[in-house]
C-alpha cells in the first residue's frame, strides 16, 4: 500500500467517522450492507476501467454497455428461455466481441480510444433502446432463478455476494496488474507505447487485451446491475456509470495520461465514492445535490494529490540537491 | 550572407561584461567557484565543459534566473552582486537553447515576436500582421535566412529554425547572444551554415557564447576557449592555442584517447545484408548493404538522408517498402521489433528518452523488459532474478546509481543510455545498431561507449553505428558507409577516411575512383 493510498484510506475512515457522529445510521449493519453491495457492482466496472486507464486510454461506452448487456441477459433468461448460465455464456461472448472491436478499431485503424468509445456510448444505448423497443425489460411475477440470484444479490454470512465477487476479481487483478508479465507490459505501454514497442513488446496486443478485460469485467458488473435492479430501462439504466468508474479510478490515484495507478487505490476510490453518495442521503443533503457534491470532492481529492506531488518533487530535488538521493517510492 | 561585415572586429575591444570571483553554492554542492571572465563586444567564447561542470549554472547566472553566493558582475561599469532577469535582458544577453522555444504552428514572424506583437490600434488590438512581418525582414536578412517571414515554421529545417531563434535574440538588440550545444541537433551541413551566422553576429560588433560538447567546431569558431571542470574555471586558450587535445585535456583533467584505436584483424562473414531496400524515407532508393561480423560500420550522411529508417526497418519498427534483408541465407523482413530482437538483433535508438529507456520505471525494469519472460515463472515476474540481472550489468557497464531501483529518469543522460545497452548486452546481440549513441553525452561517457562497442566487436558481434559527428565516424568505424538521399552513395575503407571525402559522398559528389580493397 502506497502512501497516497493510505492516505485514502485515512480520509475514508475520517469521513466515515464525522457522517457516524451526525447520523450513527451511518454504521448500522444493514447501510453497511447496502453500501458494500454498490461498492461491489461499482468496483467490478472501475477495475476494468483501471486496466484501460493503465494504458492511456478511456472507456467511455461503460454505462450503455452495462444497460444493453443487462436488458439483453434479463430478455434471454426470462423471456426466450435461455438457461441462465447459456446466457451468462452469451454474454461473455458478447463483451469480449465489444473489447476486440474496441482494442482493434484503437490499434489498427488508429482511432483515438475517446472517440471509438464515445460512438460506443451512443450505438449501444441505441441498440438497447431499439432491442426492448424502448420498453422495461424485467422479470414476470413469480420468475425465480433461485441459484443465480445468490450468486448476485444473494448474501454470503451477512456479506453482500457482489462485494465478495469485487474482492476476488480484484484479488485476480492485483496479481495481473502487479505480480504479471502482462501487468509489467500494460505499465510500460502507458508510460511510453514507443519505448515499449522498441523494447520488443506486442503493444497492440497489450492494448486489445486491455479493453477485452475491461469489457469482461464490465459485463460481470451488468450481470449484477440486471439481477440488483430486477428491471432495467434500457433509456436511463447505468447512465453515467462509465464516470463513476473513471472517478474512481482517478481518485485512487490514476493518471489518464496512463502508466500510473494501484489496484488497490481503484478500490479505495470506489470506497470513497459510494460513501459520499452515501453521505448524501444519510445527511438529508438534497438528492439533487448529489452529483454537486461527488465532483465537489473529487476535484478537491485531486487538487490535493497534484499539490502533494509537486510538493514532494520540490523537495525531492532539494534533498538531491543536498547530494543525499532520496530512497526510491515502492513499485506498486 | 549579405551582412558579414568586410573586416572583422578585432576581440581586443573593452570588455563590456565583466565576472568576477563567482562562487555558486548549492547546500552541499559547489556548482561554481572562483570563477572569472570577461566578454568583449564582437567576440567569439567557446564554452566547454562535460555534463556537470557548472556551465549550467553559470548561464544561470548570467540570465538573471540564479545569484551568485558571491562575486561581482559588472556590466558597463555599473557592479553588481547579481542580475535580475529584467537587468540580464536590458544588458541584452539573449539565449538560444538546446531546446527551441519555438511554436510549430506559427510563422516565423508571429514566432520571433511571440508575446510582444505589434498590436494595431482601436478598440481591439488586433496584432499588426503587416508591421510584424516588415519588422521581421531585416532581422532574417542579418542572420543570412533564405526563408521568408511568412514561412510557417514546420516547414523549416533545425538549422533555420536556430536562426529564427537567433533572429528573435536581435530583435531584442542582443549584444551577447549565448547559443547552448548549438550544433548537437545539426546535420554537418548545416552547422556550417550556423557558423556562417555566428560570423556574421561577431562582424556586428555582438558577443557569442558558444557551449559545445562538438570540439571541432568550437577550434573552428571560438576566439577564445573557457574550460571548466568540477565549477572551477581550469583553463583560458586563447585563438593560437585552441586545439582538441589540450581542450579535451583540460575538460577531464587527464590525456584520453578519443576514440579507441579501431581494431586491425580483418572483420569475419557477412552478418546482415540490406538487398534492395526501400523505406518510407525515400521509397524510390533500394539500399544494399552488408554488416559484417567483428566490425564497426559507421552510416554517415546528412540527417534525412535515410539512415534511421533503414535501422528501423532492419529492427522491425519502420515498415519495408520494398527488398528484403538478410540473414543466415534467410530472407528477413521484420514487421515488429520482436522480431528482430528474437534473432539478436538490437537497436539502441536515435531518441533515448522517447524511445530508448522508459524514465518513469526502475533501472532493473527497463533491463528486464525486452527479457521479461526469461524473467518470469510463467504468469508472475521473478523480481530477485530481475535485480539479479540489473546488478550484473550495473557492475559490467558501471552504471552511475545508488540501487538498480532508482527511477532512470533521475540519472544523468551517458547513464540513461547505459541503462539502454545494458537491457540489450544482457541478452546476446549478433547485430548492435546504434543511433547517434553518443548525442548529448559528455566525453567520459562517450568514451566508455566506443570501448563497449570496441568490445562488442571484439567479441564477434556486428555493429552498426549511424553519426553524425565525423569525428566519431572516423575515429570509431572500421569501414564508413555514407548514404546521401536514401542511397548508399559509397564506402570508404579505412585507408580512405577523411572529412573531406564523407563530406563529399554525404552531399552527393563523387570521390577519387579507387574503391576499397
Amino acid at each position: 500500500m502506497t502512501k497516497k493510498d493510505l492516505g485514502l484510506l485515512i480520509l475514508i475512515l475520517a469521513v466515515g467517522a464525522v457522517v457516524t457522529m451526525i447520523n450513527p445510521r451511518f454504521i448500522l449493519p444493514i447501510n453497511i450492507a447496502n453500501t458494500a453491495n454498490l461498492v461491489g457492482m461499482f468496483g467490478l466496472s472501475a477495475l476494468g476501467q483501471c486496466i484501460v486507464i493503465l494504458t492511456g486510454g478511456i472507456e467511455l461506452s461503460v454505462g450503455s454497455v452495462i444497460a444493453l448487456l443487462g436488458a439483453l441477459f434479463v430478455d434471454f433468461i426470462a423471456n426466450q428461455n435461455i438457461p441462465w448460465p447459456a446466457a451468462v455464456a452469451l454474454m461473455l461472448a458478447l463483451s469480449v466481441a465489444l473489447g476486440l472491436t474496441h482494442g482493434l478499431l484503437i490499434t489498427k485503424f488508429k482511432l483515438p480510444p475517446f472517440i471509438v468509445t464515445l460512438c460506443g456510448l451512443l450505438i449501444y444505448r441505441g441498440v438497447a433502446r431499439f432491442y426492448t423497443r424502448d420498453a422495461t425489460a424485467g422479470f414476470a411475477f413469480g420468475q425465480n432463478f433461485p441459484n443465480l440470484e445468490f450468486l448476485t444479490a444473494g448474501r454470503s454470512f451477512g456479506v453482500p455476494n457482489s462485494f465478495i465477487a469485487l474482492i476476488i476479481a480484484a484479488a485476480i487483478m492485483w496479481l495481473v496488474v502487479h505480480r504479471s508479465v502482462f501487468g509489467r507490459y500494460l505499465y510500460a505501454v502507458g508510460k511510453n507505447e514507443e519505448a515499449a514497442r522498441f523494447s520488443g513488446i506486442k503493444t497492440d496486443r497489450v492494448i486489445v487485451a486491455a479493453y477485452v478485460i475491461c469489457m469482461v469485467l464490465t459485463m460481470v458488473s451488468a450481470l449484477y446491475f440486471a439481477m440488483y435492479t430486477r428491471s432495467i430501462s434500457p433509456a436511463s439504466h447505468g447512465n453515467f456509470y462509465e464516470l463513476y468508474a473513471i472517478a474512481a479510478a482517478v481518485l485512487g490515484g490514476f493518471s489518464l495520461r496512463g502508466g500510473e495507478g494501484s489496484i488497490i487505490g481503484a478500490l479505495l476510490g470506489v470506497v470513497l465514492l459510494q460513501e459520499l453518495q452515501n453521505l448524501v442521503n444519510l445527511l438529508g443533503i438534497p438528492s439533487s445535490l448529489n452529483f454537486a457534491v461527488v465532483g465537489g470532492v473529487i476535484l478537491l481529492g485531486v487538487l490535493v494529490d497534484q499539490q502533494w506531488g509537486s510538493f514532494r518533487e520540490r523537495r525531492r530535488t532539494e534533498d538531491a540537491a543536498r547530494g543525499s538521493e532520496p530512497k526510491p517510492a515502492s513499485a506498486e | 550572407m549579405t551582412s558579414v561585415a568586410a573586416h572583422t572586429q578585432p576581440a581586443s575591444a573593452e570588455p563590456f561584461l565583466t565576472l568576477a570571483g563567482i562562487r555558486k553554492v548549492y547546500p552541499g554542492v559547489v556548482a561554481l567557484s572562483n570563477f572569472s571572465m570577461s566578454v568583449s563586444p564582437g567576440e567569439v567564447i567557446g564554452l566547454v565543459g562535460e555534463n556537470g561542470a557548472g556551465k549550467s549554472t553559470l548561464m544561470k547566472i548570467l540570465g538573471g534566473v540564479i545569484a551568485p553566493s558571491q562575486g561581482i558582475i559588472t556590466i558597463d561599469g555599473v557592479a553588481r552582486p547579481a542580475l535580475t532577469v529584467a537587468d540580464s535582458m536590458a544588458a541584452g544577453i539573449a539565449f538560444v537553447h538546446q531546446e527551441l522555444n519555438l511554436f510549430d504552428n506559427l510563422d516565423v514572424a508571429a514566432n520571433i515576436f511571440i508575446g510582444r506583437e505589434p498590436l494595431t490600434g482601436g478598440l481591439l488590438r488586433f496584432v499588426d500582421e503587416k508591421k510584424q512581418h516588415e519588422m521581421v525582414v531585416p532581422l532574417l536578412k542579418r542572420v543570412g535566412a533564405n526563408f521568408s517571414a511568412f514561412a510557417p515554421l514546420a516547414s523549416l529545417s533545425l538549422a533555420q529554425r536556430q536562426m529564427v531563434e537567433i533572429a528573435k535574440a536581435l530583435s531584442v538588440d542582443a549584444r551577447l547572444v549565448i547559443l547552448d550545444e548549438p550544433t548537437s541537433i545539426l546535420p554537418l551541413s548545416e552547422t556550417e551554415k550556423l557558423l556562417e551566422v555566428i560570423r556574421a553576429l561577431k562582424g556586428d560588433g555582438i558577443s557569442v557564447i558558444f557551449i559545445s560538447h562538438r570540439l571541432h567546431e568550437v577550434e573552428l569558431i571560438a576566439d577564445r576557449v573557457v574550460v571548466l571542470r568540477d565549477g572551477a574555471l581550469v583553463g583560458t586558450l586563447d585563438k593560437d592555442e585552441i586545439d582538441h587535445q589540450r581542450m579535451v585535456k583540460l575538460m577531464i583533467g587527464r590525456d584520453i584517447k578519443v576514440p579507441s584505436a579501431p581494431l586491425a584483424n580483418r572483420p569475419g562473414d557477412i552478418a546482415m545484408s540490406a538487398v534492395g531496400v526501400r523505406t518510407g524515407a525515400y521509397p524510390a532508393q533500394p539500399v544494399s548493404l552488408d554488416v559484417r561480423n567483428g566490425e564497426i560500420l559507421g552510416l554517415a550522411g546528412l540527417v534525412g538522408s535515410g539512415r534511421t529508417e533503414l535501422v528501423r526497418a532492419m529492427f522491425g519498427v519502420d515498415p519495408i517498402y520494398g527488398g528484403y534483408f538478410e540473414l543466415n541465407g534467410e530472407t528477413f523482413r521484420p514487421t515488429h521489433a520482436s522480431q528482430a530482437i528474437a534473432r539478436g538483433i538490437f537497436l539502441v535508438p536515435e531518441d533515448r528518452q522517447g524511445a530508448g529507456v522508459l524514465l518513469d520505471m526502475s533501472i532493473a525494469e527497463n533491463i528486464s523488459l525486452p527479457n521479461l519472460p526469461a524473467h518470469a515463472t510463467g504468469f508472475f515476474v521473478k523480481r530477485g532474478l530481475e535485480i539479479q540481472t540489473a546488478e550484473t550489468q550495473k557492475r559490467n557497464l558501471a552504471i552511475m546509481t545508488p540501487s538498480v531501483t532508482t527511477r532512470t529518469g533521475s540519472l544523468s543522460g551517458g547513464n540513461q543510455q547505459k541503462v539502454v545497452l545494458a537491457k540489450w548486452l544482457a541478452m546476446s546481440p549478433k547485430i548492435m545498431i546504434f543511433d547517434e549513441p553518443t548525442r548529448g553525452i559528455d566525453i567520459g561517457a562517450k568514451a566508455e561507449i566506443y570501448r563497449l562497442m570496441r568490445e562488442l566487436a571484439d567479441l564477434g558481434v556486428a555493429v552498426l553505428m549511424i553519426s553524425s559527428d565525423m569525428e566519431e565516424v572516423i575515429g570509431v568505424s572500421d569501414r564508413i558507409a555514407v548514404m546521401h538521399e536514401g542511397r548508399v552513395a559509397g564506402i570508404l575503407d579505412r585507408d580512405r577516411f577523411s572529412g573531406e571525402n564523407v563530406l563529399l559522398l554525404a552531399v552527393g559528389k563523387t570521390i577519387g575512383a579507387k574503391t576499397g580493397p
